[in-house]
């Protein structure tokens, strides 16, 4: 397998960025409304209709509301999402049907430079889901700041990671219709079982120690000891363990995606 | 000078070698053409000329720049028309130029300049702000064209410019080829219409099976290889057979069709005609199908 180099990657990789940014701006209306609508829906059924009856939770000595508890976890429910759909089902579309990655490959872009360009744009998809949701929670009353701010880093790290991960499903799939085997054997579980909508401790014993494992668990908790100020040394853990497998998964992407296209 | 060089090119899929040692160079200024029946090698060799197909062996030199070397400056210089349609179906015909030019650095003013000037030459004006969904296939060719050109290329590479075109496209596009040769821009155009061929390129090869069979300029070609003019007999009979058998001449036997090609002189055709009969016997001139068709063989391919 060939691994990108640094020195094959150049300022060209903002131009991949630029062509989804000026497709996603022409349609921003549209795309602006999930982002902003979902977390409403999620705090109206989970706020008035399950929070009556779960009541406070307790989170590090401290009792939250339920629907405080659920808001991050939201978030980076988005995080992970936006930025997973985009380099599959989008990319996979671009690169497969609309061959939008060999046009580019006759200028003097690199197909290294393409890949990363898309990553970088899913990631900024979550950025910007991040944002959006973000002032929807915040009007709620659901958020603090500045720890809220941490989101937009978290974002980044998040959207990356995923961005990569959604990259090498495209990279392995023959087909568009098997993305649905990741999505329900991956998106799914994480969405539910990463302590986005229960804590982890409720869990038993086995089944906390898998979650761990689980990508979203540490994005959960970041974004939770955000919004929630509720900063501990034992995050590090969570940083350390998005960034490295980050700084690793980004170039597997890359070198995938090229196996997968170069022949 | 020769803007390209190819030498001893290679690539193998499997056991298959689909280019297999191909050497051309074309000069600056020169229609070039690779010609050569389907699967012969055409699209892969294009596509290593770009660094898009790693190539298994050979040189490659594009304005005396080693490909392997220096990519990227020659990737600059180049632009391609792929055979298939690879516009941006997510923006519109204007922006698909100035969106990829773009991808060559160029600045956002002098794109849209450059944008305008090859809506106005490729007659696509009034469809500037068209999606491309809605184009038509002829449209589509157009505008690919116009985008291979956007980084204003000293050499243009278009792999089956025109198939599918209707002849008023066909011909729009051949005028404007004509227009952008007399400008001295150098081209390489691969086709499956000789007459194409025979009218744009100065020189060409034909290829079959990743070899190059013939190189050299289409009516010279002709001329040597096939002759003056063809005669073709439909439903030849055994007259006809015992009256050619008795004449020196160059005759191709298919069963339902023969075909007789002729240095000069329309004396066989006549007396034929005269003494054996006339139906079903044509003259014509030798075309440049006649030499593709005897180097590659009638069988159809893939
Ligand atoms: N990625 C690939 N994997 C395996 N075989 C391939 C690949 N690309 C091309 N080939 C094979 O290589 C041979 C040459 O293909 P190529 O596309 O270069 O032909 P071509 O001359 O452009 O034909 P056409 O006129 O139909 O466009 C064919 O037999 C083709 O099936
Ligand atoms: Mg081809």
């Amino acid at each position: 397998m060939n691994w990108p180099r640094p020195n094959q990657i150049s300022h060209r990789t903002w131009h991949v960025w630029r062509r989804n940014y000026s497709v996603y701006k022409q349609n921003w209306k549209i795309s602006f409304i999930p982002p902003l609508l979902e977390p409403m829906f999620y705090i109206l059924a989970f706020g008035l209709g399950l929070a009556v009856m779960i009541g406070d939770i307790e989170l590090g000595g401290r009792l939250i509301p339920y629907t405080t508890f659920i808001a991050p976890a939201l978030v980076a429910v988005a995080i992970m999402q936006n930025a997973f759909f985009e380099t599959t089902f989008n990319s996979f579309v671009r690169m497969y049907y609309q061959k939008t990655f060999d046009a580019l490959l006759t200028t003097p872009l690199n197909l290294e430079e393409v890949i990363l360009g898309e990553m970088l744009w899913a990631a900024t998809k979550s950025l910007i889901a991040t944002v959006l949701m973000t002032v929807v929670l915040t009007l709620f009353g659901l958020i603090s700041y500045p720890g809220a701010l941490l989101l937009i880093p978290l974002a980044l790290l998040g959207g990356l990671f995923f961005a990569s991960v959604g990259m090498i499903c495209t990279a392995l799939v023959p087909g568009i219709e098997m993305f649905n085997l990741p999505i329900f054997l991956g998106i799914t579980p994480m969405f539910l079982f990463s302590g986005t909508f229960f804590p982890l401790a409720n869990l038993p014993a086995w089944a906390q120690q898998v979650a761990w494992w689980l990508p979203l668990t540490h994005l959960v908790a970041l974004v939770r000891a955000g919004t929630l100020q509720m900063l501990d040394a034992s995050l590090w853990l969570s940083v350390l363990y998005l960034a490295l497998s980050t700084a690793f998964l980004v170039p597997l992407a890359i070198a995938l995606m090229l196996r997968r296209i170069v022949r | 000078m020769a803007i390209l060089k190819v030498d001893n090119l290679r690539k193998h899929y499997g056991k298959l070698a689909a280019v297999d040692g191909i050497s051309f160079a074309v000069q600056r200024g020169e229609c070039f053409g690779l010609l050569g029946p389907n699967g012969a090698g055409k699209t892969t060799t294009i596509r290593m000329l770009y660094g898009y197909t790693p190539r298994d062996a050979g040189i490659l030199t594009l304005f005396d720049l080693d490909i392997d070397r220096d990519l990227r400056a020659i990737k600059r210089r180049i632009g391609i028309c792929q055979q298939e349609d690879s516009l941006d179906p997510d923006l519109t015909v204007r922006q698909n130029l100035v969106g990829f030019a773009r991808y060559f650095d160029i600045k956002k003013s002098e794109a849209e300049d450059r944008a305008d000037e090859l809506l106005h030459f490729f007659a696509l004006e009034n469809r500037a702000k068209d999606n491309i969904r809605i184009l038509s296939g002829g449209l589509k060719r157009r505008l690919m064209l116009a985008r291979a050109l956007v980084n204003s290329p000293d050499l243009l590479i278009l792999d089956e410019p025109t198939t599918g075109l209707d002849p008023q496209s066909r011909q729009l596009l051949w005028d404007k080829l004509a227009e952008l040769k007399a400008q001295g821009l150098t081209t390489l155009l691969t086709t499956h219409y000789m007459e194409e061929a025979e009218r744009l390129c100065d020189r060409l090869v034909i290829v079959d099976h990743g070899h190059i069979l013939i190189e050299g300029r289409p009516k010279a070609l002709v001329r040597q290889q096939i002759g003056h003019s063809v005669l073709e007999i439909t439903d030849p009979d055994a007259a006809v057979r015992d009256f050619l058998a008795a004449e020196n001449c160059r005759v191709e036997d298919l069963g339902k069709r023969i075909l007789v090609y002729l240095d000069d002189g329309d004396d066989l055709f006549l007396r034929l005609t005269r003494e054996v009969r006339a139906e079903g016997c044509t003259l014509r001139p030798a075309t440049l199908e006649d030499l593709f068709l005897k180097l590659t063989g009638r069988e159809l391919r893939e």
